[in-house]
């Protein structure tokens, strides 16, 4: 008997689809099956029913307009939050990750319920934060998180939640902190992977798991309940040099680095 | 950590291509400070033109550039109303929106030359620059086809009070530099609202350019059709979900091209706005099998209905459609309609784009690609099986977000010869990985593209690739005539 495939539910990518979020769903799905375990993605768009079972829930980034229907719309599924925390690995980016949270406060100082998921908060920030971004993760075993932010808000973490990583060039959460993206529970110190719901949320585009291969299989030896063997260089050649490139002083995993005093960490152009 | 709060500002909101005015190094002696002039102050402008000429003719001699902006820059910075100055007395048309500008501009130019000379920035040189380099090289013209950069629709028009506004369509594309494409659409919005003697083309087939065209008094609604929906999934308007009435299932059928339209189909509707497709005063209609001369244009109301020819010189669905829209805004300023047909069909080239060109034992055939609406036109312009040579660079120009790769369908690539190149060849090799297509990857586009056996290849490159590639076919050619 074969196992259950792993289901990735994306949501909303055609109102949460801007930044090109759901490229993450096809990273995910592509990983298991080159390692023999099946995978389906579940596209859920506003015309459909959430499906209660994922396995793994994606939520990507949006206009201010959408992100508000989307919050609607979530609305509307009041057990779909639960899933996302307790049974399932949710991962949430950009807008994703505001919905997450506890409320959104737009440019007018109207304030839009989020999922609370997150013990985090919104506010509309005074200048929109754009840029390639190097956040060291926090995440055992992931290194530096490559990726291009586009939003306009300011996010300030809550006490039952942890950031995903510190900033080492580019935005943050908001624009006086090195904070970025939120997870949920924290990670431990002495962290072994296990079976572990939960939530990690980012504003990194890229899409960020295409960017960061080591986050992806963070994500999915969460859902599979161990640690996944490396993947052959050969299924995606050109990855090295992605890295190489967009993280040019390296991932510094357990070795500490940092890059010297005055460099800049991207590439010249 | 430093770098971070001081990184954070607002959005850049001009000099896109990278191409701004400030910077000239001018002589001291020229600095004089003019406010903004208002076509009256003919002297000065003359002279800022004059030595704006001089600038572009001492720029293409000493092969620094084409001169294509540097006559603009340099008499703009003298004089910032050269540009009304020159447009003053002229039927001005000016092109926006995300994607076509160029090739309709030209198509317009065409259907417009029957009824008098046009002066026209014909290399997408789409700023205010590029406009006046194009007004000054035909002073005594008495049309202006001008592109115009979305961004910079309010300085032209501003400047040029333009006879007629074409808006083609506007999709994400340069998310870094614009952020959000209800932002573009909201200040073409303003542009539109600031003109109301002037008169706007537009396509009715995209829920976003309707509502941008909004506020124009009288709008000429083209069914120009909008292969790409998923910027508008939800209404510009109120944020709610659109409904689409067959456009989804037609633009699926015609595998990723454009819906045919018609007046009648409902296309999409926000029913708690109201917000809805408006019955075309143009459209288009052709019989199986695809033939570019099959195609009519169709205008009118029903029961009224005049039909003109369509004949395109241009490949592709896309362009079929962007040639309706150019024998619209001609008709519509009053040129006879067979007259302005016979025009458009004269049009077989654009800046580079859709023509051959021979470079080693490669032919190539070049197209500008730089988001996934265009890719999505671009895909119909493929043969199948035909080599494909990609290059995607992250400059200025070209937006600095590659993101938007993951947003193609590339399951079209499969099953022929695939190169990539450029500034970002890894990111686009990967998701070519992801998606299951083999290919070869090199960072020259001409490495690459030597690689790739011998014959047609298309090429699709973004901005400045497209530009570089161009440059380095002409030089190509050139040396193979010599």
């Amino acid at each position: 008997m074969s196992a259950p495939a792993v289901s990735i539910g994306l949501l909303l990518p055609d109102v949460l689809g801007t930044y090109s979020d759901a490229g993450n769903a096809v990273v995910l799905a592509r990983r298991l099956q080159w390692r023999g375990i099946p995978a389906e993605v579940v596209t859920v768009t506003a015309d459909d029913a959430p499906p209660r079972g994922c396995d793994l829930y994606l939520l990507g980034g949006g206009e201010d307009t959408a992100q508000y229907f989307a919050a609607r719309w979530l609305a509307r599924h009041p057990w779909l939050p639960t899933a996302m925390t307790t049974t399932a690995v949710t991962l949430g980016v950009c807008a994703g990750l505001q919905l997450l949270g506890r409320s959104m406060t737009d440019r007018d100082g109207h304030e839009h319920p989020g999922l609370g998921a997150l013990d985090l908060t919104t506010w509309a920030a005074p200048g929109r934060a754009v840029g390639e971004t190097l956040v060291r993760c926090r995440l055992p075993g992931v290194g530096v998180l490559t990726g291009f932010v586009n939003h306009g808000g300011a996010t300030v973490l809550g006490a039952d939640v942890a950031p995903l990583g510190e900033v080492e060039h580019g935005h943050g959460n908001d624009p006086a902190g090195t904070a970025e993206g939120a997870v949920s529970p924290a990670p431990l110190p002495d962290d072994v992977v296990r079976a572990r719901p939960g939530v990690v949320a980012t504003y990194l585009h890229g899409p960020v798991l295409a960017r960061n291969p080591a986050l992806a299989d963070h994500l999915l030896a969460r859902v599979v309940g161990h640690a996944l063997p490396d993947l052959d260089p050969d299924r995606v050649p050109d990855l090295a040099a992605l890295r190489r490139t967009r993280v040019p002083h390296g991932d510094g995993r357990g070795t500490g680095t940092h890059r010297p005093e005055g460099t800049s960490p991207c590439p010249a152009r | 950590m430093e770098g971070v709060q001081d990184t954070w500002a607002a959005p850049t909101r001009s000099g896109p291509r990278g191409r701004g005015r400030r910077g000239i190094p001018l002589p001291r002696w020229v600095r004089q400070p003019r406010t903004a002039s208002d076509g009256g102050r003919g002297g000065w402008s003359r002279a800022a033109v004059a030595a704006g000429r001089v600038a572009g003719g001492l720029s293409r001699l000493t092969g620094l550039g084409g001169g294509s902006v540097i006559v603009g820059r340099v008499a703009l910075a003298l004089d910032p109303g050269a540009l009304a100055w020159l447009a003053r007395g002229r039927t001005v048309v000016l092109v926006s929106g995300t994607n076509g500008k160029t090739t309709t501009s030209h198509l317009l130019a065409g259907a417009l030359a029957g009824a008098g000379a046009v002066a026209h920035n014909a290399s997408g040189s789409n700023m205010a620059d590029g406009a006046v380099t194009a007004l000054a090289a035909r002073r005594h013209a008495p049309w202006a086809v001008l592109e115009v950069d979305e961004l910079h629709l309010a300085e032209v028009a501003g400047a040029t009070r333009p006879a007629a506004v074409v808006l083609l369509n506007l999709t994400r594309d340069q998310l870094d530099r614009v952020s959000e494409v209800r932002r573009t659409a909201a200040d073409v919005r303003r542009v539109l609202d600031a003109h109301p003697t002037t008169t706007t083309v537009a396509n009715a087939d995209d829920p976003l350019t309707v509502w941008a065209a909004g506020t124009a008094r009288s709008p000429v609604w083209v069914a120009a059709g909008a292969g790409w929906c998923r910027d508008t999934a939800s209404c510009p308007r109120c944020g709610e979900l659109l409904a689409r009435e067959d456009g989804g299932a037609e633009v699926s059928a015609a595998g990723g091209g454009l819906a045919v339209a018609t007046p009648t189909r409902v296309g999409w509707s926000c029913a708690p706005c109201g917000l809805a497709r408006p019955r075309p005063a143009w459209w288009w209609e052709h019989r199986a099998p695809m033939r570019a001369l099959a195609h009519r244009a169709v205008a009118g109301e029903a029961g009224e209905e005049a039909t003109v020819p369509v004949r395109t010189g241009l490949p592709g669905r896309v362009n079929v459609a962007n040639a309706v829209v150019a024998l619209a805004t001609a008709v519509t300023l009053g040129v006879d309609p067979e007259r302005a047909a016979a025009g458009v069909a004269t049009v077989r080239e654009v800046a580079g784009r859709y023509r051959l060109s021979r470079i080693g034992r490669h032919r190539v055939r070049l197209v500008l690609v730089k988001n996934p609406a265009g890719w999505l036109a671009a895909l119909d312009l493929l043969d199948p099986g035909r080599p494909v040579l990609v290059v995607v660079n992250d400059r200025e120009a070209d937006g600095r977000d590659v993101s938007w790769l993951w947003d193609l369908d590339v399951a079209p690539l499969e099953g022929r010869p695939v190169a990539v190149a450029g500034d970002r060849a890894a990111d686009l090799g990967v998701r070519l990985s992801y998606g299951g297509v083999d290919h070869l990857t090199g960072a020259d586009p001409l490495a690459a593209l030597a690689r790739l056996p011998a014959g047609e290849v298309d090429v699709l490159a973004t901005y400045t690739a497209f530009s570089a590639l161009r440059a380095e076919l002409a030089r190509a050619e050139r040396a193979g005539a010599a």
